[in-house]
Protein backbone atom coordinates (compact mmCIF):
# COMPACT_ATOMS: atom_id res chain seq x y z
CA UNK A 1 0.00 0.00 0.00
CA UNK A 2 1.36 3.43 -1.01
CA UNK A 3 0.65 6.68 0.81
CA UNK A 4 0.45 9.77 -1.36
CA UNK A 5 0.63 13.38 -0.23
CA UNK A 6 -1.32 14.99 -3.03
CA UNK A 7 -0.73 18.78 -3.26
CA UNK A 8 -1.31 19.32 0.45
CA UNK A 9 -1.70 22.93 1.53
CA UNK A 10 -2.70 23.96 5.01
CA UNK A 11 -3.39 27.20 6.85
CA UNK A 12 -4.19 27.87 10.50
CA UNK A 13 -6.30 31.00 10.07
CA UNK A 14 -4.04 33.56 8.41
CA UNK A 15 -0.93 31.49 9.02
CA UNK A 16 0.17 29.48 5.99
CA UNK A 17 1.79 26.28 7.30
CA UNK A 18 2.15 23.99 4.29
CA UNK A 19 2.23 24.86 0.64
CA UNK A 20 1.56 22.31 -2.06
CA UNK A 21 3.43 19.35 -0.58
CA UNK A 22 3.41 16.24 -2.73
CA UNK A 23 5.31 12.99 -2.44
CA UNK A 24 4.65 9.27 -2.50
CA UNK A 25 5.64 6.71 0.10
CA UNK A 26 5.88 3.30 -1.57
CA UNK A 27 5.05 0.09 0.28
CA UNK A 28 7.75 -0.79 2.78
CA UNK A 29 9.63 2.47 2.21
CA UNK A 30 10.79 4.77 5.01
CA UNK A 31 10.62 8.49 4.29
CA UNK A 32 11.96 11.01 6.78
CA UNK A 33 10.65 14.55 6.83
CA UNK A 34 13.07 17.19 8.06
CA UNK A 35 13.05 20.95 8.05
CA UNK A 36 13.45 24.02 10.25
CA UNK A 37 11.34 24.44 13.39
CA UNK A 38 7.75 25.36 12.61
CA UNK A 39 7.91 24.29 8.97
CA UNK A 40 4.83 22.10 9.35
CA UNK A 41 6.40 18.64 9.68
CA UNK A 42 4.04 17.47 12.42
CA UNK A 43 1.08 19.16 10.75
CA UNK A 44 1.87 17.26 7.56
CA UNK A 45 2.00 13.99 9.49
CA UNK A 46 -1.36 14.70 11.15
CA UNK A 47 -2.84 15.37 7.72
CA UNK A 48 -1.32 12.20 6.25
CA UNK A 49 -2.77 10.16 9.13
CA UNK A 50 -6.25 11.68 8.84
CA UNK A 51 -6.16 13.58 12.12
CA UNK A 52 -6.26 16.99 10.47
CA UNK A 53 -8.26 18.19 7.48
CA UNK A 54 -5.97 20.02 5.02
CA UNK A 55 -7.03 23.36 3.58
CA UNK A 56 -6.53 21.91 0.11
CA UNK A 57 -5.09 18.76 -1.37
CA UNK A 58 -5.49 15.37 0.27
CA UNK A 59 -3.66 12.35 1.59
CA UNK A 60 -4.44 9.30 -0.54
CA UNK A 61 -3.84 5.57 -0.38
CA UNK A 62 -3.02 3.37 -3.35
CA UNK A 63 -3.35 -0.37 -3.22
CA UNK A 64 -4.83 -2.64 -0.58
CA UNK A 65 -3.39 -2.83 2.93
CA UNK A 66 -2.17 -6.21 4.20
CA UNK A 67 -5.14 -8.46 4.92
CA UNK A 68 -4.36 -8.76 8.62
CA UNK A 69 -3.78 -5.05 9.19
CA UNK A 70 -6.28 -3.61 11.68
CA UNK A 71 -5.12 -0.01 11.28
CA UNK A 72 -3.00 0.51 8.16
CA UNK A 73 -1.90 4.04 9.11
CA UNK A 74 -0.71 3.98 12.71
CA UNK A 75 0.86 6.77 14.72
CA UNK A 76 3.76 6.64 17.15
CA UNK A 77 3.53 9.84 19.15
CA UNK A 78 6.26 12.10 20.44
CA UNK A 79 4.67 12.24 23.92
CA UNK A 80 3.82 8.50 23.84
CA UNK A 81 0.06 9.17 24.41
CA UNK A 82 -0.32 6.30 26.87
CA UNK A 83 -3.39 5.91 29.06
CA UNK A 84 -1.97 6.54 32.55
CA UNK A 85 -4.72 4.50 34.24
CA UNK A 86 -4.01 1.42 32.14
CA UNK A 87 -1.19 -1.09 32.52
CA UNK A 88 1.30 -1.71 29.72
CA UNK A 89 -0.75 -4.70 28.60
CA UNK A 90 -4.03 -2.75 28.67
CA UNK A 91 -2.45 0.10 26.72
CA UNK A 92 -1.27 -2.28 24.02
CA UNK A 93 -4.66 -3.99 23.92
CA UNK A 94 -6.59 -0.69 23.81
CA UNK A 95 -6.70 -0.30 19.99
CA UNK A 96 -7.84 -3.91 19.65
CA UNK A 97 -10.84 -3.68 21.97
CA UNK A 98 -13.27 -2.44 19.31
CA UNK A 99 -12.09 -4.84 16.60
CA UNK A 100 -13.66 -8.14 15.63
CA UNK A 101 -10.84 -10.11 17.26
CA UNK A 102 -11.79 -12.66 19.91
CA UNK A 103 -10.31 -12.30 23.39
CA UNK A 104 -7.84 -15.12 22.60
CA UNK A 105 -6.76 -13.46 19.36
CA UNK A 106 -6.35 -10.14 21.14
CA UNK A 107 -4.23 -11.77 23.80
CA UNK A 108 -2.05 -13.38 21.14
CA UNK A 109 -1.49 -10.08 19.30
CA UNK A 110 -0.73 -8.24 22.52
CA UNK A 111 1.67 -10.99 23.53
CA UNK A 112 3.45 -10.82 20.17
CA UNK A 113 3.72 -7.01 20.28
CA UNK A 114 5.05 -7.08 23.85
CA UNK A 115 7.60 -9.71 22.92
CA UNK A 116 8.83 -7.77 19.90
CA UNK A 117 9.45 -4.70 22.02
CA UNK A 118 10.91 -6.50 25.03
CA UNK A 119 8.03 -5.58 27.32
CA UNK A 120 6.80 -9.02 28.29
CA UNK A 121 8.05 -8.66 31.86
CA UNK A 122 6.44 -5.22 32.23
CA UNK A 123 2.90 -6.13 31.22
CA UNK A 124 1.37 -5.27 34.60
CA UNK A 125 3.33 -2.04 35.05
CA UNK A 126 1.72 1.40 34.86
CA UNK A 127 3.22 4.08 32.58
CA UNK A 128 4.26 6.31 35.48
CA UNK A 129 6.50 3.48 36.71
CA UNK A 130 8.41 3.35 33.42
CA UNK A 131 11.28 5.40 32.06
CA UNK A 132 10.73 7.56 28.97
CA UNK A 133 12.34 4.98 26.72
CA UNK A 134 10.17 2.18 28.06
CA UNK A 135 7.06 4.33 27.66
CA UNK A 136 7.91 4.88 24.03
CA UNK A 137 8.41 1.14 23.68
CA UNK A 138 4.82 0.75 24.91
CA UNK A 139 3.75 3.25 22.23
CA UNK A 140 5.59 1.21 19.60
CA UNK A 141 4.18 -2.03 20.96
CA UNK A 142 0.65 -0.61 20.77
CA UNK A 143 1.33 0.40 17.17
CA UNK A 144 2.64 -3.05 16.28
CA UNK A 145 -0.38 -4.75 17.86
CA UNK A 146 -2.64 -3.48 15.06
CA UNK A 147 -0.23 -4.73 12.37
CA UNK A 148 0.17 -1.42 10.53
CA UNK A 149 1.18 -1.06 6.91
CA UNK A 150 2.69 2.36 7.54
CA UNK A 151 3.95 3.85 10.79
CA UNK A 152 3.53 7.59 11.16
CA UNK A 153 6.20 8.60 13.63
CA UNK A 154 6.16 12.12 15.01
CA UNK A 155 9.59 12.81 16.50
CA UNK A 156 9.32 9.59 18.51
CA UNK A 157 12.76 9.99 20.11
CA UNK A 158 12.86 13.72 20.78
CA UNK A 159 11.62 13.44 24.39
CA UNK A 160 14.32 10.92 25.28
CA UNK A 161 17.92 11.10 26.42
CA UNK A 162 20.66 10.29 23.94
CA UNK A 163 21.42 6.77 25.18
CA UNK A 164 17.75 5.79 25.10
CA UNK A 165 17.45 7.35 21.64
CA UNK A 166 20.28 5.17 20.42
CA UNK A 167 18.70 2.03 21.83
CA UNK A 168 15.30 2.80 20.35
CA UNK A 169 16.82 3.71 17.01
CA UNK A 170 18.31 0.21 16.93
CA UNK A 171 14.79 -1.12 17.60
CA UNK A 172 13.35 0.93 14.73
CA UNK A 173 16.04 -0.28 12.35
CA UNK A 174 15.28 -3.86 13.35
CA UNK A 175 11.48 -3.48 13.11
CA UNK A 176 11.64 -1.85 9.69
CA UNK A 177 14.41 -4.10 8.35
CA UNK A 178 12.28 -6.64 6.49
CA UNK A 179 10.33 -4.05 4.47
CA UNK A 180 7.01 -5.36 5.79
CA UNK A 181 6.13 -1.93 7.15
CA UNK A 182 6.71 1.50 5.71
CA UNK A 183 7.13 4.64 7.76
CA UNK A 184 6.94 8.38 7.60
CA UNK A 185 9.44 9.60 10.17
CA UNK A 186 9.21 13.25 11.20
CA UNK A 187 12.34 14.47 12.92
CA UNK A 188 14.57 17.46 13.40
CA UNK A 189 17.50 15.13 13.99
CA UNK A 190 19.39 14.64 10.72
CA UNK A 191 21.36 11.69 12.08
CA UNK A 192 18.15 9.80 12.79
CA UNK A 193 16.85 10.65 9.32
CA UNK A 194 20.03 9.47 7.63
CA UNK A 195 20.13 6.30 9.70
CA UNK A 196 16.57 5.16 9.11
CA UNK A 197 15.15 6.64 5.91
CA UNK A 198 15.31 5.49 2.32
CA UNK A 199 14.51 9.05 1.23
CA UNK A 200 14.59 12.32 3.11
CA UNK A 201 12.06 15.02 2.27
CA UNK A 202 13.54 18.41 3.14
CA UNK A 203 10.93 21.07 3.84
CA UNK A 204 11.52 24.79 3.60
CA UNK A 205 10.73 27.30 6.32
CA UNK A 206 7.05 28.12 6.89
CA UNK A 207 5.02 27.73 4.82
CA UNK A 208 6.63 24.33 4.33
CA UNK A 209 7.35 23.46 0.73
CA UNK A 210 9.41 20.53 -0.50
CA UNK A 211 12.90 21.89 -1.06
CA UNK A 212 14.54 18.69 -1.98
CA UNK A 213 14.08 14.95 -1.75
CA UNK A 214 17.39 13.26 -0.93
CA UNK A 215 17.82 9.55 -1.54
CA UNK A 216 20.06 7.79 0.98
CA UNK A 217 22.50 5.89 -1.27
CA UNK A 218 22.81 2.68 0.73
CA UNK A 219 20.65 0.03 2.31
CA UNK A 220 19.68 0.36 5.95
CA UNK A 221 21.60 -2.79 6.76
CA UNK A 222 24.80 -1.29 5.32
CA UNK A 223 24.50 1.86 7.42
CA UNK A 224 25.63 0.11 10.58
CA UNK A 225 29.04 -0.60 9.04
CA UNK A 226 32.01 1.61 9.87
CA UNK A 227 32.66 2.42 6.19
CA UNK A 228 29.20 3.93 5.87
CA UNK A 229 29.69 6.50 8.63
CA UNK A 230 31.55 9.02 6.50
CA UNK A 231 28.98 8.81 3.73
CA UNK A 232 26.14 9.30 6.18
CA UNK A 233 27.93 12.23 7.77
CA UNK A 234 28.40 13.81 4.36
CA UNK A 235 24.72 13.30 3.68
CA UNK A 236 23.79 14.97 6.97
CA UNK A 237 26.05 17.89 6.12
CA UNK A 238 24.43 18.17 2.72
CA UNK A 239 20.96 18.33 4.26
CA UNK A 240 22.11 20.69 7.00
CA UNK A 241 23.50 23.06 4.37
CA UNK A 242 20.05 23.06 2.79
CA UNK A 243 18.24 24.08 5.94
CA UNK A 244 20.85 25.88 8.05
CA UNK A 245 20.05 29.46 7.06
CA UNK A 246 16.33 28.86 7.29
CA UNK A 247 16.75 27.15 10.67
CA UNK A 248 18.52 30.28 11.95
CA UNK A 249 15.74 32.49 10.58
CA UNK A 250 13.09 30.19 12.08
CA UNK A 251 14.77 30.26 15.47
CA UNK A 252 14.89 34.07 15.43
CA UNK A 253 11.26 34.17 14.40
CA UNK A 254 10.28 31.94 17.31
CA UNK A 255 12.28 34.12 19.71
CA UNK A 256 10.51 37.24 18.48
CA UNK A 257 7.09 35.67 18.61
CA UNK B 1 44.04 19.76 41.25
CA UNK B 2 40.42 18.75 41.18
CA UNK B 3 40.36 15.57 43.17
CA UNK B 4 41.99 16.27 46.50
CA UNK B 5 40.42 17.15 49.84
CA UNK B 6 41.47 20.28 51.70
CA UNK B 7 44.57 19.90 53.87
CA UNK B 8 44.60 20.74 57.57
CA UNK B 9 46.38 24.02 56.94
CA UNK B 10 43.85 25.37 54.48
CA UNK B 11 40.94 27.48 55.73
CA UNK B 12 37.66 26.27 54.32
CA UNK B 13 34.03 27.30 54.70
CA UNK B 14 31.18 24.89 54.43
CA UNK B 15 28.59 25.78 51.77
CA UNK B 16 25.48 26.87 53.65
CA UNK B 17 22.48 24.54 53.16
CA UNK B 18 19.65 26.55 51.58
CA UNK B 19 17.27 23.84 50.49
CA UNK B 20 15.17 23.43 53.64
CA UNK B 21 11.41 23.94 53.93
CA UNK B 22 8.53 24.07 51.44
CA UNK B 23 7.98 20.32 51.78
CA UNK B 24 5.33 20.12 54.51
CA UNK B 25 4.72 16.54 55.59
CA UNK B 26 1.84 15.85 57.95
CA UNK B 27 2.54 13.74 60.99
CA UNK B 28 0.30 10.70 61.34
CA UNK B 29 -0.85 11.39 64.89
CA UNK B 30 -0.19 15.13 65.14
CA UNK B 31 -3.72 16.15 64.22
CA UNK B 32 -5.35 13.68 66.63
CA UNK B 33 -3.05 14.74 69.46
CA UNK B 34 -3.93 18.41 68.84
CA UNK B 35 -7.65 17.59 68.75
CA UNK B 36 -7.34 15.57 71.96
CA UNK B 37 -5.53 18.46 73.63
CA UNK B 38 -8.22 20.97 72.66
CA UNK B 39 -10.97 18.65 73.97
CA UNK B 40 -9.03 18.04 77.21
CA UNK B 41 -8.57 21.78 77.81
CA UNK B 42 -12.23 22.37 76.99
CA UNK B 43 -13.30 19.62 79.41
CA UNK B 44 -10.98 20.91 82.14
CA UNK B 45 -12.34 24.44 81.72
CA UNK B 46 -15.91 23.13 81.94
CA UNK B 47 -15.22 20.92 84.99
CA UNK B 48 -13.48 23.79 86.78
CA UNK B 49 -16.53 26.00 86.24
CA UNK B 50 -14.58 28.48 84.11
CA UNK B 51 -17.16 28.31 81.31
CA UNK B 52 -20.93 28.69 81.74
CA UNK B 53 -22.40 25.34 80.52
CA UNK B 54 -25.41 27.17 79.13
CA UNK B 55 -23.16 28.81 76.54
CA UNK B 56 -20.55 26.07 76.09
CA UNK B 57 -21.25 22.70 77.69
CA UNK B 58 -18.28 20.43 78.39
CA UNK B 59 -17.48 17.62 75.93
CA UNK B 60 -18.66 15.05 78.52
CA UNK B 61 -22.08 16.75 78.64
CA UNK B 62 -22.29 16.66 74.83
CA UNK B 63 -21.38 12.96 74.79
CA UNK B 64 -24.02 12.32 77.47
CA UNK B 65 -26.60 14.13 75.34
CA UNK B 66 -25.66 12.00 72.30
CA UNK B 67 -25.93 8.84 74.43
CA UNK B 68 -29.37 9.83 75.72
CA UNK B 69 -30.53 10.66 72.20
CA UNK B 70 -29.29 7.28 71.03
CA UNK B 71 -31.03 5.23 73.74
CA UNK B 72 -34.28 7.18 73.37
CA UNK B 73 -34.32 6.44 69.61
CA UNK B 74 -34.53 10.14 68.75
CA UNK B 75 -31.01 10.13 67.30
CA UNK B 76 -31.86 7.54 64.66
CA UNK B 77 -35.16 9.30 63.89
CA UNK B 78 -33.38 12.58 63.11
CA UNK B 79 -30.31 11.06 61.46
CA UNK B 80 -32.33 8.74 59.22
CA UNK B 81 -34.57 11.61 58.07
CA UNK B 82 -31.50 13.70 57.15
CA UNK B 83 -29.71 10.76 55.54
CA UNK B 84 -32.70 9.96 53.36
CA UNK B 85 -32.96 13.56 52.14
CA UNK B 86 -29.22 13.83 51.52
CA UNK B 87 -29.01 10.41 49.85
CA UNK B 88 -31.89 10.92 47.43
CA UNK B 89 -31.09 14.59 46.74
CA UNK B 90 -27.38 13.93 46.21
CA UNK B 91 -28.07 10.97 43.94
CA UNK B 92 -30.57 12.86 41.77
CA UNK B 93 -28.32 15.92 41.54
CA UNK B 94 -25.25 13.83 40.79
CA UNK B 95 -26.86 11.73 38.06
CA UNK B 96 -28.26 14.83 36.34
CA UNK B 97 -25.02 16.78 36.88
CA UNK B 98 -22.84 14.02 35.43
CA UNK B 99 -25.12 13.67 32.38
CA UNK B 100 -25.27 17.42 31.73
CA UNK B 101 -21.55 17.86 32.50
CA UNK B 102 -20.62 15.20 29.95
CA UNK B 103 -23.00 16.70 27.38
CA UNK B 104 -21.39 20.13 27.87
CA UNK B 105 -17.93 18.60 27.70
CA UNK B 106 -18.63 16.70 24.49
CA UNK B 107 -21.20 18.63 22.47
CA UNK B 108 -20.87 22.10 21.02
CA UNK B 109 -24.64 22.75 21.20
CA UNK B 110 -24.91 21.55 24.80
CA UNK B 111 -21.89 23.68 25.72
CA UNK B 112 -23.32 26.84 24.18
CA UNK B 113 -26.68 26.41 25.88
CA UNK B 114 -25.56 24.69 29.10
CA UNK B 115 -22.78 27.05 30.14
CA UNK B 116 -25.06 30.07 29.73
CA UNK B 117 -27.72 28.54 31.98
CA UNK B 118 -25.24 27.26 34.52
CA UNK B 119 -23.45 30.61 34.72
CA UNK B 120 -26.78 32.35 35.32
CA UNK B 121 -28.21 29.88 37.85
CA UNK B 122 -25.16 28.58 39.72
CA UNK B 123 -24.59 31.70 41.86
CA UNK B 124 -28.17 31.65 43.24
CA UNK B 125 -28.15 30.32 46.84
CA UNK B 126 -30.30 27.25 46.36
CA UNK B 127 -31.88 27.56 49.78
CA UNK B 128 -33.53 30.75 48.50
CA UNK B 129 -35.49 28.57 46.11
CA UNK B 130 -36.98 26.42 48.89
CA UNK B 131 -40.13 28.56 49.35
CA UNK B 132 -40.73 28.41 45.60
CA UNK B 133 -40.15 24.66 45.59
CA UNK B 134 -42.60 24.28 48.49
CA UNK B 135 -45.19 26.15 46.39
CA UNK B 136 -44.50 23.85 43.45
CA UNK B 137 -44.04 20.53 45.21
CA UNK B 138 -45.96 20.86 48.48
CA UNK B 139 -44.73 20.73 52.07
CA UNK B 140 -43.49 17.12 52.14
CA UNK B 141 -40.01 15.76 51.50
CA UNK B 142 -39.95 16.75 47.84
CA UNK B 143 -38.96 20.44 48.15
CA UNK B 144 -36.13 19.63 50.58
CA UNK B 145 -34.81 16.87 48.33
CA UNK B 146 -35.18 19.11 45.26
CA UNK B 147 -33.20 21.90 46.99
CA UNK B 148 -30.35 19.49 47.73
CA UNK B 149 -30.51 18.03 44.22
CA UNK B 150 -30.30 21.51 42.68
CA UNK B 151 -27.33 22.47 44.81
CA UNK B 152 -25.54 19.24 43.97
CA UNK B 153 -26.46 19.38 40.28
CA UNK B 154 -24.71 22.66 39.46
CA UNK B 155 -21.46 21.87 41.27
CA UNK B 156 -21.39 18.38 39.75
CA UNK B 157 -22.06 19.63 36.22
CA UNK B 158 -19.27 22.19 36.52
CA UNK B 159 -16.73 19.73 37.92
CA UNK B 160 -17.65 17.13 35.28
CA UNK B 161 -17.30 19.39 32.27
CA UNK B 162 -14.10 20.88 33.71
CA UNK B 163 -12.84 17.31 34.12
CA UNK B 164 -13.78 16.42 30.54
CA UNK B 165 -12.03 19.57 29.30
CA UNK B 166 -8.93 18.60 31.25
CA UNK B 167 -8.57 15.18 29.59
CA UNK B 168 -5.38 15.48 27.51
CA UNK B 169 -6.35 15.97 23.87
CA UNK B 170 -3.41 13.83 22.76
CA UNK B 171 -5.09 10.78 24.33
CA UNK B 172 -8.29 11.46 22.40
CA UNK B 173 -6.34 11.96 19.16
CA UNK B 174 -4.46 8.73 19.86
CA UNK B 175 -7.75 6.85 20.23
CA UNK B 176 -9.10 8.44 17.05
CA UNK B 177 -5.94 7.46 15.19
CA UNK B 178 -6.83 3.83 15.97
CA UNK B 179 -10.43 4.36 14.74
CA UNK B 180 -11.76 3.76 18.25
CA UNK B 181 -15.53 4.51 18.22
CA UNK B 182 -16.91 7.58 20.01
CA UNK B 183 -18.64 5.60 22.77
CA UNK B 184 -15.45 3.67 23.55
CA UNK B 185 -13.43 6.89 23.65
CA UNK B 186 -15.93 8.31 26.15
CA UNK B 187 -15.89 5.14 28.24
CA UNK B 188 -12.20 4.26 28.11
CA UNK B 189 -10.47 7.64 27.73
CA UNK B 190 -12.68 10.54 28.77
CA UNK B 191 -14.43 8.95 31.77
CA UNK B 192 -11.23 7.76 33.52
CA UNK B 193 -9.45 10.96 32.51
CA UNK B 194 -12.18 13.11 34.03
CA UNK B 195 -12.60 10.94 37.13
CA UNK B 196 -10.13 12.84 39.35
CA UNK B 197 -12.09 16.07 38.79
CA UNK B 198 -15.40 14.26 39.23
CA UNK B 199 -14.36 12.77 42.58
CA UNK B 200 -13.00 16.14 43.69
CA UNK B 201 -16.43 17.50 42.77
CA UNK B 202 -18.07 14.82 44.94
CA UNK B 203 -16.21 16.18 47.96
CA UNK B 204 -17.68 19.60 47.30
CA UNK B 205 -21.19 18.34 46.57
CA UNK B 206 -21.22 16.24 49.75
CA UNK B 207 -20.58 19.43 51.74
CA UNK B 208 -23.19 21.30 49.70
CA UNK B 209 -25.73 18.56 50.40
CA UNK B 210 -25.00 18.65 54.12
CA UNK B 211 -25.30 22.43 54.22
CA UNK B 212 -28.56 22.41 52.30
CA UNK B 213 -30.18 19.60 54.29
CA UNK B 214 -29.53 21.44 57.55
CA UNK B 215 -30.77 24.74 56.11
CA UNK B 216 -33.88 23.15 54.61
CA UNK B 217 -34.67 21.26 57.82
CA UNK B 218 -34.29 24.44 59.84
CA UNK B 219 -36.82 26.16 57.59
CA UNK B 220 -39.46 23.50 57.38
CA UNK B 221 -39.08 20.06 58.97
CA UNK B 222 -40.15 18.23 62.08
CA UNK B 223 -37.38 15.62 61.94
CA UNK B 224 -33.79 15.82 60.80
CA UNK B 225 -30.54 17.04 62.32
CA UNK B 226 -31.21 20.63 61.18
CA UNK B 227 -34.65 20.66 62.82
CA UNK B 228 -33.23 19.08 65.95
CA UNK B 229 -30.43 21.66 66.24
CA UNK B 230 -32.92 24.51 65.75
CA UNK B 231 -35.34 23.13 68.38
CA UNK B 232 -32.49 22.62 70.85
CA UNK B 233 -31.33 26.19 70.28
CA UNK B 234 -34.84 27.56 70.81
CA UNK B 235 -35.06 25.68 74.13
CA UNK B 236 -31.53 26.76 75.18
CA UNK B 237 -30.50 23.07 75.32
CA UNK B 238 -26.96 23.78 74.23
CA UNK B 239 -25.68 20.28 75.05
CA UNK B 240 -28.31 18.86 72.65
CA UNK B 241 -27.53 21.58 70.11
CA UNK B 242 -23.84 20.73 70.15
CA UNK B 243 -24.68 17.03 70.05
CA UNK B 244 -26.38 17.76 66.71
CA UNK B 245 -23.32 19.70 65.54
CA UNK B 246 -21.02 16.81 66.50
CA UNK B 247 -23.22 14.38 64.60
CA UNK B 248 -23.01 16.64 61.53
CA UNK B 249 -19.24 16.78 61.89
CA UNK B 250 -19.01 12.99 62.14
CA UNK B 251 -21.23 12.70 59.11
CA UNK B 252 -18.99 15.07 57.13
CA UNK B 253 -15.91 13.11 58.20
CA UNK B 254 -17.53 9.82 57.19
CA UNK B 255 -18.40 11.13 53.74
CA UNK B 256 -14.84 12.43 53.34
CA UNK B 257 -13.51 8.99 54.27
CA UNK B 258 -15.78 7.26 51.76
CA UNK B 259 -14.66 9.60 48.97
CA UNK B 260 -11.03 9.16 50.04
CA UNK B 261 -11.52 5.39 49.83
CA UNK B 262 -13.07 5.76 46.37
CA UNK B 263 -10.11 7.89 45.24
CA UNK B 264 -7.66 5.28 46.51
CA UNK B 265 -9.53 2.53 44.71
CA UNK B 266 -10.26 4.30 41.44
CA UNK B 267 -7.27 6.62 41.08
CA UNK B 268 -4.51 4.26 42.19
CA UNK B 269 -2.72 4.91 38.93
CA UNK B 270 -1.90 8.52 39.84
Amino acid sequence: MDLIANHITHRFGDLAVLDDVSFTLSAGEVVAIVGPSGCGKSTLLSILGGLLQPTSGAPELRGAPPADSLNPLTFVFQDFALLPWATVEENVEFPLLHTQLSAAQRRAQVEDALRRTGLTDFRKTYPKQLSGGMRQRVGISRALAVKPAILLMDEPLSALDSQTRELLMEDFVRLLADGGMGAVYVTHNLEEAARLADRIVVLSRRPGRIREVVTVPMTRAARGEAAAREKLLALQNQIWSLIRNEAIDAEREVQHA
Amino acid sequence: MLDRAATKDETTRRVRFRGAGFVPASSRFGGWIALGLVIAIWQAAGSAGLVNPLFLPAPSAIMRAIYQLAISGALWEHVSASLLRIGVGWLLGTVAGVAVGFAIGLSRLARSVGITFISALFPIPKIALLPLLILWLGIGEEPKIATIALGVFFSTAISVYSGVDAVPRNLIRMAQSFNVPFATIVRKVIWPGALPAILAGFRITASVALLLVVSAEMIGAQYGIGAFVLQAGNLMQTDQLLAGVVILSVFGLAVGKVIGWLETRLLHWR
